[in-house]
C-alpha cells in the first residue's frame, strides 16, 4: 500500500467502505460521533425542528474553552495587573485582540443560543415524560450559562466590569434574610451573603480571585457535568423527541 | 475484508441493535421512520459548524470587545450597566426594590421554569411538533415571559441613559432629563388589600370559569402555576401602575416594600 494512503487510512478506524454496517460502525466506534445513536429519527434531524440550537450551544461553548484557555496564558488575577494583561492582549500579543474578541462574542452567541434553544424544546413540548428531568438538567445549564457570562465580565478589571458587577452584587446585599439591607435581615455586612459572594465588603483582590475561580473551573466543570447528563438523557429517552 | 472482520463487525452491530431494542421497548412511541446518523445528521452538524465559526471568526475581526479605563471604586460612570443579559433585571429595578428585582423574582423565574413539566397537565399534547394552537394556555405563558425579559433587555440596553432615564437611542445623552414626577404609594391597607384582591381574584376567577381545567390541574399544580402566572402579570401590573398612575410601591411598610 502506498504510505500515504496507509497513513490516511490509518485516521479511520472503520475503513473507507460504504455499507449499512460500515455507515452504523463508524458512528458507534467514532469517539465523538457515539454521542449519537446510529440510526436517527426523520423528525429529529429537520433542521426546523431543532434549529440545530443544542448543537449550536456546544459549538459555542467549546469556542469559549479553546479561546478561554489562550487567554488564562497571558491573564493574571490580580487587581494590579489583569488591566495591563487587557492592554498587552490589544496592543503587544499577536493575535491576543482577536483571541479576546471570540472568546466574548462566542460568549454572547452561547447565551442567545441556549436561550432559543429552551424555546424549542418548550414550543414542541419536548420536556413532556419521559423527559421532564433532562428539562430541569437544562435549567441548569441555562443557569451556569449565565453566571459564566457574568463571572468573567469582572475578569478585565476595567471600569465597565467593576460597576456592572457593582450593580450585581448591590442585589446580593438585599436579599431577604441573608443580605445585610434586605428585608428582615439578619445578618451584618460582614457575614451576609454580598460578603460570601466578594469575599469581603467591596469589590477587590478577593472577589477577582473568586470569580477567577468560578469563571475558568467551578463553573465550565459544573457545566461540563451538566451537559454530559444532558446528553445521556436524551439518549435514554429514546432520542429527540417525535409526533405520536 | 476477511471473513473474521466482517463476522466481528456483525456482532458489534448485534449489541447495538440489541440496545436499540430494549430502548423501545420501555418507549412509549410507535416505530419510527429512521435513517442513518452518518451521513444524513453528521452533514448538518458539519455545515452547521462551518458556518457559525466563519460568523464567529468574521464578527471578532470587525468588531472589539469593549474596554474602558481602569476600575476605580472612587468614579462612578454617568451610567453602570449590567452586562446586557441582566439588563432585564436592572430594568426591573425602576419598579420593584432590589430585594424582588434581583433576587426574588430572579429565583421565582428559575423555580418555575424547572417547574414547567410538573406543572403541564398533558402527557402527550404537542409533543414533536411545533403546533402552539393545542396549547394556548401553556405557549400563551412562556412566550409572554420570554418575551418580556427581552423586551426589557432592549429597553434596558438601548433606552436608558445617565440616573436610567429615558432616552431615545438617537436622543444626546448629555441632554439633561428633568426629574421624574412625583411619585405617590398606595396607603398600607389599600395596598395590603389591593395585593390580596390581586391574588385572590387570580386564582379564583380562572378556576370558577374554567372548572375543567381547574380538574385537569388539580389543586396544586393549579395553585402553583396561578401564583407563578400572577406573580409574572406583577411586572406588567407595577409597569402600568408606575407609568400612568405614578404610584411606586403597593405595599409599603418599614421593613420591605413591593
Ligand atoms: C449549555 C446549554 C445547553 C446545551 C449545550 C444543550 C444541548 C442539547 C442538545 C445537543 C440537545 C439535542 C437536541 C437539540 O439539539 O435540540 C438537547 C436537547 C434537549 N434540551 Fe438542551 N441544551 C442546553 C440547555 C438546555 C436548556 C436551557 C433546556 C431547557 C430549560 C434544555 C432542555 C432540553 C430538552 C428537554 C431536550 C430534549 C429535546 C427533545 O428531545 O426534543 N436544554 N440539548
Amino acid at each position: 500500500m502506498n504510505i500515504f494512503v496507509q497513513m490516511w487510512r490509518s485516521l479511520f478506524r472503520t475503513g473507507v467502505t460504504d455499507s449499512p454496517v460500515h455507515r452504523v460502525f463508524r458512528v458507534v466506534v467514532n469517539f465523538i460521533l457515539h454521542l449519537h445513536p446510529a440510526r436517527v429519527s426523520k423528525n429529529g434531524i429537520k433542521i426546523t425542528y431543532t434549529f440545530c440550537l443544542g448543537g449550536l450551544s456546544v459549538l459555542f461553548f467549546v469556542m469559549t474553552a479553546l479561546t478561554g484557555g489562550l487567554l488564562m496564558i497571558y491573564y493574571t488575577p490580580d487587581v494590579d495587573k489583569a488591566y495591563a494583561n487587557m492592554l498587552d492582549l490589544e496592543n503587544v500579543i499577536p493575535f491576543g485582540m482577536f483571541l479576546r474578541n471570540l472568546h466574548r462574542f462566542a460568549a454572547h452567541a452561547m447565551v442567545i443560543s441556549v436561550s432559543l434553544h429552551m424555546l424549542r424544546v418548550f414550543l414542541t413540548a419536548s420536556y413532556k415524560s419521559p423527559r421532564e428531568f433532562n428539562w430541569v438538567i437544562g435549567v441548569g445549564l441555562l443557569l451556569m450559562t449565565f453566571l459564566l457570562s457574568f463571572t468573567g465580565y469582572l475578569l478585565p478589571w476595567d471600569q465597565l466590569s467593576y460597576w456592572a458587577v457593582t450593580v450585581g452584587t448591590t442585589m446580593a446585599e438585599n436579599t431577604p434574610i441573608v443580605g445585610t439591607k434586605g428585608p428582615f435581615s439578619v445578618l451584618g455586612p460582614e457575614e451576609d451573603m454580598r460578603f460570601i459572594l466578594l469575599g469581603g465588603t467591596s469589590i477587590d483582590q478577593p472577589t477577582l480571585i473568586r470569580f477567577y475561580f468560578a469563571h475558568c473551573i467551578g463553573l465550565p466543570g459544573a457545566l461540563v457535568g451538566l451537559m454530559a447528563l444532558h446528553f445521556w438523557r436524551v439518549r435514554k429517552a429514546g432520542g429527540i423527541s417525535r409526533p405520536l | 475484508m476477511n471473513d473474521k472482520t466482517e463476522l466481528k463487525e456483525r456482532l458489534r452491530l448485534l449489541t447495538v441493535i440489541r440496545e436499540e431494542a430494549l430502548l423501545r421497548q420501555r418507549d412509549i412511541y410507535p416505530r419510527e421512520e429512521k435513517v442513518d446518523t452518518w451521513p444524513n445528521l453528521v452533514v448538518k452538524e458539519l455545515i452547521a459548524l462551518l458556518i457559525f465559526t466563519i460568523v464567529l471568526v468574521v464578527w471578532a475581526l470587525v468588531q472589539d470587545a469593549p474596554l474602558e479605563e481602569l476600575a476605580n471604586p472612587g468614579l462612578t460612570p454617568r451610567e453602570a450597566k449590567a452586562p446586557w443579559y441582566f439588563v432585564g433585571l436592572q430594568e426591573l429595578l425602576v419598579y420593584f426594590d432590589p430585594w424582588m428585582a434581583g433576587v426574588v423574582l430572579p429565583t421565582v423565574i428559575l423555580v418555575g421554569l424547572a417547574l414547567v413539566p410538573y406543572l403541564d397537565p398533558d402527557p402527550i399534547k404537542g409533543v414533536g411538533r411545533y403546533a402552539i394552537g393545542k396549547r394556548k394556555f401553556a405557549a400563551f405563558c412562556f412566550i409572554f415571559g420570554f418575551t418580556m425579559w427581552f423586551v426589557l433587555v432592549v429597553v434596558g440596553q438601548y433606552f436608558r441613559g445617565p440616573g436610567w432615564n429615558f432616552y431615545l437611542p438617537w436622543e444626546s445623552l448629555d441632554s439633561p432629563k428633568e426629574v421624574e414626577v412625583a411619585l405617590t404609594n398606595f396607603p398600607l391597607a389599600a395596598g395590603i388589600a389591593f395585593l390580596a384582591c390581586y391574588y385572590i381574584l387570580g386564582l379564583g376567577i380562572p378556576a370558577v370559569t374554567f372548572q375543567n381545567f381547574f380538574w385537569r390541574l388539580g389543586l396544586i399544580r393549579y395553585h402553583i402555576t396561578m401564583i407563578l402566572l400572577m406573580t409574572m402579570m406583577l411586572v406588567p401590573v407595577k409597569i402600568l401602575l408606575r407609568q400612568v398612575f405614578h404610584i411606586r410601591y403597593i405595599v409599603e411598610t418599614p421593613w420591605f416594600n413591593i
